[in-house]
């Protein structure tokens, strides 16, 4: 469970860190967030187009990894249950 | 006769047949499922034998509502880059709920939020406080998607007021609702899903063919700083006075976020302007993005009718894939109405000048009809599709809304609360009565909000859900020590300043239309000039997440400390139920006893 925390404590991390980062980033640097990308400013790609992959990525490894951890637990205990 | 030929002139037979066969096949397959599952228990346990990919399609059909198909684009082209955080937020919001809130709700066995409030403090009254709340955030909800409706109707026939359509899409999903049809079916809302898909996609994928594509749209504009637009392929219709101009539109911090201090600036004389602009604008506008994104994000992880379809998982790891699911199809779906807001923009600013149905938030439906000029009757049916899509978007969402503050009402206020000894038929007929008077209720507040903007209203309804059931539900899976009162209070106050800023944010706009609200809501206007004085406070009532979640999770801090000795006792076993893995058959040793001793 504690590991558990651990790896959603640190997916949600990465994901806060870009959203907190995003309006911060438009605020310090407006002029590099308004770059020209075919036609888009950077700012506007980001947002309204590659954040969506981003969090379906964060989720894919989080989702991969707890499935994982909670099968090493169940076995854990199950060989410890066995043990006795 | 002749105001029933005022009616039907002008209408498109193709917009009016996709629409109609739209409205049909949703109330007929409603009825043909409702046969088949006549229990709430059925409503559940059926989802058991749904795969991951049903499922996910289920959840996202019920999510995107009217703000979804219709608010986003009318916001992105109203607003611009701000507006954006909406899509994204109503997406990513969902990663909050898989990371914290989902596994161990469903874990716990309560299927809505006040069954888990009651369960997790053993308190029946606390589960009263809780079901107040799907009353508030439900009616919030309900009144964009009754603009939604209003907005469609008004177009499908040009010669119907707003209120009517309100009126008459209201009482079709009210009876329907009533009588039985619609229970939130698996295959119904998965159905919604891929209809709504379909309805958003094709039709973009048409005008980018033949209009240019999305980047060369948002490169039309040009940015502070620029002499030309980057993209010239575009030919653009000229912008009209209301609309805001290309470097406010493409550029963060634009009109969205900084009304509340351009209206005080207005407020000041002209040689004072310039310097308050540009000591106030960009902090306060980064103070609302800030404010919005709580809400959003906070928000989707506390929405009452969301969380209840999480329980249709056979386990765990079925549950986190639907999640992720959901996430990649509704993700898909938001990059869709951002391109019908940049293309709006382009080819029909004449939106700008509309108002209330006429005004930007129709956008959707109207672009596809460009394409009539080129390839004729193409046009119509595209809109007619967008138009099928739009009512497949506020009837599931409606409906999904009514059934669950229709069962708050008569299961919880009837069944509980007023006459716990009633018959099987006097609940029936509760429900039904409950139904009518919540339908009655949503119609009435819907005829009100046509100044107001679908996705703005959207987002109020998430930052009551955000400072209320989420801090309940956050808090409460990951701290043992919090009690009844601590959960009660936080959830109460924040929850409730929220509701009341939201609503004061509401009457101060409805008091600046031009049209008939204007006049009832006018004893609200001094309430606008107050907050030319004082653009914060506008900016803390209009977003108000970022005190009020605060607040909420603090006092719940607080009064759990000082009432400490009123943890429950069996406070470990619960935590345990909570975190631990199905696999390993905690649960069910903790439901057996608990059954056993409480004799549930």
């Amino acid at each position: 469970m504690r590991r558990q925390l651990g790896l959603s404590v640190a997916c949600a991390a990465t994901f806060l860190i870009a959203l907190i980062g995003m309006p911060l980033l438009n605020y310090f640097a407006p002029a590099q967030m308004a770059t020209r990308v075919a036609g888009f400013t950077l700012s506007w790609l980001i947002l309204g187009v590659l954040f969506f992959p981003f969090v379906w990525i964060i989720s894919f490894i989080f989702i991969k990894r707890s499935i994982a951890l909670e099968d090493a637990e169940v076995e854990l205990v199950q060989r410890s249950r066995e043990k006795i | 006769m002749s105001p029933f030929f005022a009616l039907i002139g002008g209408v498109d037979p193709w917009i009016f047949a996709f629409s109609f066969v739209t409205v049909a096949a949703t109330v007929w397959m409603g009825f043909r499922s409702a046969k088949t599952s006549k229990t709430a228990s059925d409503f559940f346990v059926a989802g058991r034998s749904v795969s991951v990919g049903w499922n996910a399609s289920a959840i996202s059909g019920e999510y995107l509502s009217a703000a979804s198909f219709m608010g986003v684009a009318g916001m992105v082209m109203s607003s611009g880059y701000d507006a954006l955080w909406y899509p994204v937020c109503y997406a990513c919001g969902y990663l909050f709920l898989l990371l914290f809130i989902a596994g161990p709700l469903r874990r716990f066995g309560a299927y809505t939020i006040p069954d888990f409030a009651e369960g997790r403090f053993d308190s029946p009254l606390f589960r009263k406080i809780a079901v107040c709340f799907v009353l508030f955030i439900g009616f919030f909800y309900t009144m964009p998607q009754m603009k939604g409706a209003g907005v469609t109707l008004a177009y499908i026939f040009p010669g119907m007021p707003y209120w009517a359509g309100v009126v008459l899409v209201g009482a079709v999903i009210t009876f329907n609702v009533a009588l039985g049809g619609m229970k939130g079916i698996t295959l119904v809302q998965a159905f919604q899903y891929w209809m709504k898909m379909f309805a958003i996609s094709v039709p973009v994928f048409v005008l980018m063919a033949v209009f240019g594509f999305y980047n060369n749209h948002v490169g039309a504009n040009v940015a502070a700083g620029e002499t030309s637009a980057p993209s010239t392929e575009v030919t653009r219709k000229a912008l009209v006075e209301k609309a805001p101009k290309d470097n406010a539109w493409i550029a963060p911090f634009g009109p969205l976020t900084t009304k509340a201090v351009n209206a005080a600036a207005a407020a000041l004389p002209t040689e004072k302007r310039a310097a308050y602009l540009a000591e106030h604008q960009r902090p306060y506008s980064l103070l609302y993005t800030y404010s919005l994104i709580i809400a959003l994000v906070c928000g989707t992880a506390g929405l009452p009718h969301i969380l209840v379809r999480f329980y249709t998982n056979p386990d765990g790891a079925a549950a986190k894939r639907t999640t992720m699911w959901v996430m990649i199809l509704i993700g898909v779906f938001y990059v869709f109405p951002p391109i019908f807001g940049s293309i709006g923009r382009n080819l029909m600013p004449e939106l700008y000048s509309g108002v209330g149905a006429k005004g930007t938030d129709k956008v959707v439906l109207e672009l596809p009809t460009l394409l009539a000029a080129k390839s004729g009757v193409l046009g119509s049916i595209l809109s007619g599709i967008t138009c099928a899509g739009a009512f497949a978007a506020f009837m599931s969402t409606f409906s999904g809304l009514l059934v669950s503050m229709t069962g708050a009402l008569a299961h919880d206020v009837y069944g509980r609360m007023l006459r716990p000894q009633a018959s099987a038929a006097e609940r029936m007929l509760a429900f039904k009565a409950a139904a009518v008077l919540v339908g009655g209720v949503a119609i009435g507040l819907g005829c009100f909000v046509e100044p107001l903007e679908i996705n703005f209203m959207v987002g109020q309804a998430f930052a009551i859900a955000a400072a209320s059931y989420f801090p309940l539900l956050f808090m409460s899976v990951w701290w043992r020590g919090m009690t009844m009162k601590g959960a009660a209070i936080g959830m109460l106050t924040g929850g409730l300043c929220a509701l009341g800023a939201a609503a004061l944010t509401n009457l101060g706009t409805l008091a600046l239309d031009k049209g008939p609200m204007g006049k009832i809501f006018a004893g609200f206007a001094p309430l606008n000039g107050f907050w030319a004085q004082h653009p914060l406070l506008r900016i803390l009532c209009e977003q108000p997440a970022i005190w009020t979640v605060p607040l909420a999770i603090g006092l719940m801090i607080i009064v759990s400390k000082a009432t400490s000795a009123q943890v429950p006792a069996d406070i470990r076993m619960k935590m345990l139920v909570l975190h631990a893995p199905e696999k390993l058959g905690l649960k069910q040793e903790y439901i057996q006893e608990h059954q056993a001793g409480a004799g549930h």
